[in-house]
């Protein structure tokens, strides 16, 4: 069965690349749709029954070399159940919704055939995005991290007729190989310490490789620390973190279907993947988590901060997309895996749901993406409406404070404010905590310069302005029911008791004699560590087991969730509170008082240019990398190769050259002569030299 | 295997000199019968070398599914007296088979891609058919002179390849071509003197007294008081270095390659990217490593920094290319620059790596050069600014093309990445610093391939010159079509090559590190008794 709902999207993907000629265009479609649904439902299927210790199927011997010896093989646990139906739920109704969204395109003439490729692309993204997250090693993992990416380039450039979209596709691959990069310097690195690439060797060895050092470049470091960094920095890549972040926004080129099945729900979030898939590692490497978590907490900040001023509606959301996998980051910073998976679900359903709808608008507004050209769109597209409203109620995190009913926003994101609490860093907990403002104003804002107000831009577009086809209606509809309910649904098994989660993720528990007693747990005696910080209350139950059990590990001294379940109130209700603070500004500066905004623009004009040309990253990275590189270039081919080494050459030619080519009586072609002269004399030498000194035996 | 049986097989002991020889018996029929200058001599010129080369690949890939991975001594050994007494001496193991496969796939696809020639084209063929077996006795000498023989002579075809059939500056770009080489073939020629006169024999490997078994001197004396670590074997490393280094083509002695490409016919540019440029690294692994494991020891920081400083320098020269066949002229030589490095960090994954970055360079490299001759000989124009916009007319040559740059790209899932992965991951065993610099060779390469693509394939067709430019025709997809299956093929069950090789890696391997512990046990000693 997990091989099937791995290789459906494959078949789907040649099927629609290459087949369509056979079977005709929409027949190819129907088939790649269809076989999403059926891996979609298999997937659910697998998570709803898996309940037991991890599974692995091989599939194929891949790279075997010495001591290395890796397989295409499929490991099966909790973690990977969650990302199989986030990935193939989401993109089973993206390729739904492309069928309305694609059907016409103002980019193609009329008999250029552009959707099979489009769904080809699509199914072969869900397939490299499968490969990544059922992965047994991580050589494995790093196919389906780069055939994300080549399908993100892809799929980015689908308008290859437009530069822009051209140039987008290839920072959006050039920059995530800066972070692959360290990805594979990670990986080099462990094969080193561990002799192993396979995550069951590599989770073994991790309590050992916290106790070692290794020389890398000009020092030594901690072995697990180095490795946690080097991996981290492949994920900072993936999921547009801060650095590495420019080319999301850049991305939102492609097709809106696109932004919403790989930027914003599935492959944005792989690089959270990766820092949960090696939580054991992680758990040995506080240094590098530090690190994690300041760079998600200043990525949610910052892409909030531009996320605030942005008028195109595709990147507004983008930025959205990069601030909350900055929460992401920060809550498996912190050590609480649970709550950033937690968020990476649900947030995979009102993201995806926004961008969908985003694009509902645009499908509306005849390809016009810029918000002030919007306006008083809720009575022409009232389903579209709807479901925008639901997301932004999803995405502020609207629920009842101190209980657990709310949207899914609401409960996945005070998780992550709370475990950031619970985590003892303040740096995370305060800015998450302003960046929950800043969301909550920029989703409004988005909200109403869209839906309310009167009419801007073309007369012509908002009088024609039409509500979507039900294809795309339905998809927006099902990832509502997602948006509103899945927080609710898995708050326990994500964020609730200790016994909750060790269950859902099939964790060992330590095994307690009393309150306070220490453990009894085979495992942790090594590190010694007392079980000091339990909860009070009725449960006392701590995760235990070895670095590899289950799903997620916890170390023994993590006690993060409790402490983020025994927050102060203040703490609990102050993500709501910023919600409201964030939603009040929002209303003043668009509805009570329009006019609002761009006066402040004009008064504070630095920031507000500062905020619109993002921070200035890309003019930045642009003179500092991007030009240096083709200058050296062109120094090192013009100046290297042409003066020095050529010149040097020619220099020597001339002394040499002429004497042979005299000898050899040809002007023109002379050198050909000369080289089967010095060859033949070359023979002769050696063979003279051998009858001479008594033959060769 | 059975000794009795396989020496009781007429066929089998002669397979090697059969296959190598094929060729250029064709060379000589055409040579000798083929008369006249007129259409049809062409074509009997064409079909002759067409078939001579596919029967040759097919009588190698019978040697390949005969040939026994698991022995890593030589098979197939072909031994005859010579001249002077000196012997004729072929054979295979598994560091050379898979070059041998390699050279014998890729020419049916260069003789195909050059069925548009139709000057000279007897003479063409026969350039080409020579070159074959002067390649194939390269991969299969096992002895030195024979060896010497092929390597040099090797050239000579291609000379006259690019000096006869090359572009408008052919006369330079050979002559530089033939500077380089013949600088690095003095010193081999004087180092291979000076082994025979220290082992006393010319054989290679296999023989009771053979190359591969004696022990060269390595003791450190000075000359003028410069002192040579590794003595005799630095000194004889360094001789057959200044040879192989240029074949690779090594920096800071690569820039005869970008030329040379940029003036040779479609043809002559896939026979060298993809079997002339292994000759090298094939070089540092017969002779190199297993012969002068001390002198090998002493130099490989260098070879690994300069391995390193190739793969990030022509990079970036790779990125301001205007020429498409300099472009990929360039890349190649980063390319080379993992196999260096893979080989001198002298591991199991490091050597495994660079054969099977060789082959699958070879059929990359290859493939690219075709994918530059398929609109070269549409447009005549190899400069990247004439282009643009090329998918909205040749949607199947844009997928091909793709999938090449995405292979040459190092992508997981095409052979390509292999190859890069391993090298990489022994040399972080040896030297991280190396490693670290050479990895950054993953994000120049996605930047200089993809924007040749951008520039190439991408972007509206406007300039007026390509309205009318045509698909590929079923002939070119033909040749295609061989190199996409091996490029996936390989990139998704890199086995096939690595369990071909492993057992011969493993015994080279474990040869050096014996030898060179033994080194250090004779120098200990040494010193303990002063």
């Amino acid at each position: 069965m997990e091989t099937t709902l791995l290789f459906a999207p494959l078949v789907g993907a040649l099927i629609c690349g290459f087949g369509w000629k056979i079977i005709g265009e929409r027949p190819a479609q129907v088939v790649a749709t269809a076989l999403l649904f059926l891996s979609a439902a298999l997937s659910w299927v697998t998570f709803l029954t898996f309940d037991g210790p991890t599974e692995h199927i091989q599939i194929l011997r891949f790279i075997e070399s010495g001591s290395l010896s890796t397989d295409w093989s499929i490991r099966l646990d909790r973690l990977t159940a969650i990302m199989l139906i986030v990935v193939t739920t989401v993109s089973s109704l993206v390729h739904l919704y492309s069928f309305g969204y694609m059907a016409h395109d103002e980019n193609f003439g009329e008999n250029e055939s552009y959707r099979p490729r489009f769904f080809a692309y699509l199914s072969f993204f869900t397939f490299a995005m499968l490969m990544l997250v059922t992965s047994d090693n991580l050589v494995q993992m790093f196919f389906g991290w780069e055939g994300v990416g080549v399908a993100s380039y892809l799929l980015i450039g689908f308008y290859f007729k437009k530069p822009s979209a051209n140039a987008a596709a290839i920072k959006a691959f050039v920059v995530n190989r800066v972070g692959d990069f360290g990805f594979a310097l990670g990986i080099f690195a462990l094969f080193y310490l561990t002799d192993s690439i396979r995550f069951d060797d590599v989770f073994a060895a991790a309590p050992q490789l916290a106790e070692q050092t290794v020389g890398f470049l000009w020092t030594e470091w901690n072995a697990a620390n180095l490795i946690a960094f080097l991996l981290f920095i492949g994920a900072m890549g993936k999921s547009a973190q801060l650095f590495l972040h420019t080319w999301l926004p850049d991305a939102m080129e492609g097709p809106t279907p696109v932004s919403a099945l790989i930027h914003a729900a599935t492959m944005v979030t792989a690089g959270v993947f990766l820092v949960c898939r090696m939580s054991p590692l992680m758990e040995f490497a506080p240094e590098a988590m530090t690190f994690v978590t300041v760079i998600g907490a200043t990525t949610a900040f910052f892409a909030a901060t531009v996320g605030l001023v942005q008028t195109d509606i595709k990147r507004v959301i983008a930025y959205s997309t990069c601030s909350q996998l900055g929460y992401m980051f920060v809550a498996a910073g912190v050590g609480m895996y649970s709550a950033a998976m937690f968020h990476l679900f649900t947030h995979a359903f009102f993201k995806a749901m926004l961008f969908l709808g985003a694009g509902s608008v645009i499908h509306a507004m005849h390809h016009e993406q810029d918000m002030t050209n919007y306006g008083g769109l809720r009575k022409k597209i009232p389903y579209t409406f709807a479901a925008m409203m639901i997301g932004t109620l999803a995405i502020t995190g609207v629920g009842i404070p101190l209980t657990h009913i709310g949207f899914a926003g609401f409960l996945s994101k005070d998780a992550i404010i709370e475990s950031a609490w619970g985590g003892g860093s303040m740096y995370g907990f305060w800015l998450l905590v302003v960046a929950a403002a800043m969301t909550s104003f920029y989703s409004w804002r988005l909200i109403f310069l869209t839906f309310y107000g009167t009419p801007r831009g073309n007369k012509h577009t908002h009088e024609h302005a039409h509500e979507s086809p039900m294809t795309m209606l339905i998809p927006l509809g099902v990832l509502a029911l997602g948006a509103v309910f899945s927080g609710m649904l898995w708050y326990g098994s994500f964020f609730g008791h200790t016994d909750e989660i060790a269950e859902f993720y099939d964790i060992p528990l330590a095994q307690e004699a009393g309150h306070g007693d220490t453990h009894v747990d085979g495992a942790s005696t090594d590190h010694g560590e007392g079980d000091h910080g339990a909860a009070d209350g009725e449960h006392h139950a701590a995760f235990g087991g070895n670095p590899g059990d289950g799903g997620l590990y916890f170390g023994v001294d993590n006690h993060v969730l409790e402490a983020a379940h025994a927050a102060p109130t203040w703490v609990k209700v102050s993500p709501f509170i910023a919600m409201l603070g964030g939603f009040l500004m929002a209303m003043w500066f668009y509805i009570w008082n329009p006019t609002l905004p761009a006066r402040l623009a004009e008064n504070q004009k630095p920031l507000y240019l500062f905020l619109k040309n993002k921070w200035y990253f890309d003019e930045i990275y642009n003179v500092v990398f991007v030009g240096p590189a083709k200058a050296l270039g062109r120094f090192l081919w013009k100046r290297g190769d042409g003066n020095v080494i050529d010149g040097t050459l020619n220099g020597v030619a001339m002394g040499i050259v002429p004497f042979f080519t005299r000898l050899a009586g040809k002007a023109q072609s002379g050198y050909i002569f000369t080289y089967v002269f010095a060859m033949v004399i070359g023979i002769a030498v050696l063979v003279t030299w051998m009858t001479m000194s008594g033959g060769a035996n | 295997m059975d000794d009795d049986e396989r020496g009781g097989k007429l066929m089998d002991t002669h397979l090697l000199s059969i296959v190598t020889f094929m060729p250029a018996f064709a060379a000589l029929i055409l040579a000798i019968f083929l008369r006249g200058d007129d259409e049809a001599a062409g074509r009997n010129a064409k079909w002759l070398a067409m078939i001579t080369t596919t029967v040759t690949f097919l009588i190698s890939l019978f040697i390949l599914f005969e040939f026994d991975p698991n022995d890593t001594g030589f098979q197939f050994v072909d031994e005859a007296d010579w001249l002077l007494g000196m012997k004729y001496r072929l054979g295979v193991d598994g560091i050379s088979i898979l070059f041998v496969m390699l050279t014998t796939f890729m020419m049916p696809l260069v003789i195909a891609a050059s069925w548009n020639v139709n000057t000279r084209v007897k003479e063409y063929m026969i350039a080409f058919l020579v070159l074959e077996t002067l390649m194939l006795g390269v991969f299969m000498a096992l002895d030195l002179v024979l060896f010497y023989l092929f390597f040099e002579a090797g050239l000579i075809p291609m000379f006259l390849i690019i000096g006869i059939w090359g572009g408008a500056n052919r006369i330079y770009a050979s002559f530089k071509f033939f500077l380089y080489t013949f600088l690095g073939s003095v010193l081999m020629l004087v180092a291979m003197v000076a082994m025979f006169t220290e082992a006393g024999t010319t054989c290679i490997g296999g023989c009771e007294l053979s190359l591969l078994t004696h022990t060269f001197g390595s003791e450190t004396f000075s000359v003028m008081g410069v002192q040579i670590i590794g003595g005799m074997q630095t000194l004889l490393f360094l001789a057959f270095f200044a040879s192989f280094a240029v074949k690779m083509p090594m920096w800071p002695v690569h820039t005869w390659l970008p030329d040379a490409h940029v003036q040779a016919p479609t043809a002559g540019s896939v026979v060298l990217a993809a079997i002339l440029l292994k000759m090298g690294g094939y070089g540092f692994l017969r002779f190199s490593l297993p012969m002068f494991p001390v002198g090998s020891d002493v130099m490989a920081p260098l070879v690994l920094w300069m391995s390193a400083i190739a793969i990030v320098y022509t990079s970036l020269v790779a990125l301001v290319q205007e020429d498409m066949k300099k472009l990929i002229a360039y890349s190649s030589v980063a390319h080379m620059g993992f196999v260096t490095m893979g080989i001198f960090a002298a591991n199991q994954q490091g050597i495994d790596g660079a054969i099977f970055q060789m082959i699958s360079h070879g059929f990359i490299s290859g493939a690219l050069f075709l994918c530059v001759g398929v609109i070269y000989d549409r447009m005549h124009t190899r400069d990247i600014d004439a282009y643009g916009g090329l998918v909205n007319r040749m949607p199947a040559y844009a997928m091909i093309f793709m999938l090449f740059t995405m292979a040459n790209v190092g992508l997981p899932g095409t052979s390509g990445f292999v190859g890069e992965f391993l090298t990489l991951m022994a040399t972080f065993q040896v030297n991280t610093w190396v490693a670290a610099i050479a990895t950054t060779g993953v994000i120049f390469s996605a930047a200089y391939a993809l924007w040749l693509y951008r520039r190439v394939v991408m972007g509206d067709l406007i300039k007026e010159s390509l309205k009318a430019i045509t698909d590929m025709t079923p002939r070119e997809r033909w040749i295609f079509a061989p190199l996409v299956v091996m490029t996936l093929l390989l990139g998704v069950y890199p086995a096939l090559v690595l369990d071909m090789i492993g057992p011969s890696v493993a015994a080279l391997v474990e040869n050096y590190t014996v030898a060179l512990d033994a080194a250090d046990t004779a120098v200990q000693s040494a010193e303990a008794t002063h």
